[in-house]
């Protein structure tokens, strides 16, 4: 009696472990997409959502394996229910996939794509490009480094 | 005569001699001896009667005293209605800016409130980030957190716990530095005059975590905003790098190494500072709001009975030069 108690009750814990995975069919995701000053997407429902990580460019749609991943300077798609898709440019953050299909993607700093204008971001790209050989000290290194990087991804968008 | 009406008289030829020939009459008054009018005063009145009046003669305020007051008190209620305007200007323009920046705070929290994860009870070294500004005028925004802060301090050295704080914002220093002067980590200065931009919570990120100090568990406490005429001083956890590794939960989470952790929670502790800070300024501007107002609203009062009390005094003066006219032309 009292083994079958036991027994039961060790049992309720693994099976309700399992029970949380095949439990969440959640067909929607809960999408939040915001910057510091601005919210673009808060907890609606996409479709598919595709960030640039440091580990690389990954699509997120509903019921997607739970992840955390620190975005790097590039463009972010969001493509709606209805099938239309707008593309935003990030410059770093971070994005949260959770077990319940909820996906929070939080940007340091996050534009859409049609208020950037691609001469002035040549134009930075190439001044940052000049800037590196000059350049002697880590940390003022790292940040010419980080623009180039920037500047490439945005003409890369943009073109 | 009756005897009221004679120590009356008595009473204002001595405000007269008193003001108008202030050296004549400390020459002719002798103290020692008593004069054959205030012998029969004291003979037939008591004490009582006679020492009252003379306090009232004598400490009355002058009009001009009235008049100085007054206009200080004009000019204050005007410093003060003005002080209300700019903070009203300023709330609004920080609840604005809040909406979107409560959105990415609850965002940035959201992980650790979906995978549960609690800190161990074990941990020795704990942080405090208290969260208030560097201007006062607001009400009781310094003094709730530091008041929490100091609960918090004294419950976990109670419990032998390590603890070191975070000031952001002069005010926190000078509430604390006196009697947990040791437990100061790092003080921020200029915090309150421009509203906050994420630029300067990583600042203040930036320099915890070059500070070397590496906490177990911490928390930040700050003044959730929640109307007009009300916020709340609130804290939320903030988690170590090991505790989040090392939680169950985050076993779900798939394809995580060491590196990419860490920046993630960098990141979030920016975003958890970003999103107290402007909680903060919020409340600290509805508050001072709220506080100009009231000093607005005293003043005033103070200014109607101080007015009422002038023209009490006015009347009173031309009533007294009125009979000393009088009573001089009724000698005659």
């Amino acid at each position: 009696m009292m083994a079958a108690r036991f027994l039961l009750r060790r049992a309720v814990p693994a099976l309700r472990h399992a029970r949380c995975y095949a439990d969440a069919p959640s067909a929607q995701m809960s999408f939040t997409f915001a910057s510091p000053t601005q919210v673009f997407f808060k907890e609606a429902n996409v479709k598919q959502i595709d960030v640039p990580t440091l580990t690389g460019a990954f699509g997120i749609l509903p019921a997607h394996v739970p992840t955390l991943q620190v975005l790097r300077p590039g463009i972010v798609t969001v493509f709606n229910d209805d099938g239309s898709s707008t593309k935003y440019f990030v410059s770093s953050g971070s994005v949260t996939v959770n077990a319940d299909s909820s996906v929070q993607l939080l940007a340091e700093e996050a534009v859409p794509l049609d208020s950037l204008d691609l001469a002035a971001a040549k134009a930075n790209l190439e001044k940052a490009q000049s800037e590196l050989g000059g350049v002697s000290d880590e940390a003022a290194r790292a940040e010419v480094l980080i623009s180039i990087e920037a500047n490439e991804a945005i003409v890369k968008a943009l073109e | 005569m009756r005897v009221s009406s004679l120590i009356r008289v008595y009473l204002y030829y001595r405000e007269i001699m008193m003001r108008r020939l202030p050296a004549l009459y400390l020459r002719l008054r002798r103290p020692a001896a008593l004069t054959f009018i205030e012998v029969n005063m004291f003979a037939r009145t008591s004490a009582a009667v006679f020492l009252p009046q003379c306090g009232q003669v004598r400490n009355m305020a002058t009009l001009k005293d009235i008049t100085i007051r007054l206009k200080s008190i004009k000019n204050i209620q005007k410093i003060t209605k003005s002080m209300k305007m700019v903070a009203a200007a300023k709330y609004a323009r920080a609840e604005r800016s809040l909406k979107p920046a409560r959105v990415y705070g609850t965002g940035a929290m959201a992980l650790y409130e979906k995978a549960e994860i609690k800190a161990p009870e074990d941990k020795n070294k704990h942080l405090i980030i208290g969260v208030s500004s560097d201007r006062g005028l607001c009400g009781a925004i310094h003094s709730s957190v530091a008041k929490a802060m100091k609960t918090e301090i004294a419950k976990l050295s109670g419990a032998g716990k390590e603890v070191m704080v975070v000031n952001v914002g002069d005010k926190l220093r000078g509430l604390l530095y006196r009697t947990h002067g040791k437990h100061i980590l790092i003080n921020c200065k200029e915090v309150g005059r421009k509203p906050p931009t994420f630029t300067d919570a990583s600042i203040i990120a930036t320099e915890l975590l070059d500070s070397g100090y590496e906490f177990d568990k911490g928390s930040i406490v700050y003044n959730r905003f929640r109307s007009v005429i009300s916020y709340k001083t609130d804290e939320k956890p903030l988690f170590s790098i090991d505790t989040v590794a090392n939680s169950e939960n985050m076993g779900i989470y798939d394809d995580i190494d060491a590196d990419v952790l860490r920046n993630y929670q960098e990141f979030a502790l920016v975003n958890i500072i970003y999103f107290g800070l402007k909680e903060s300024t919020t409340s600290e501007q509805s508050a001072r709001m709220t506080a100009m107002d009231n000093a607005s609203k005293n003043a005033s009062e103070m200014i109607d009975k101080l007015t009422l009390t002038f023209n009490r005094t006015r009347q009173a003066v031309i009533t007294k030069e009125l009979i000393e006219i009088i009573s001089g032309a009724a000698a005659l």
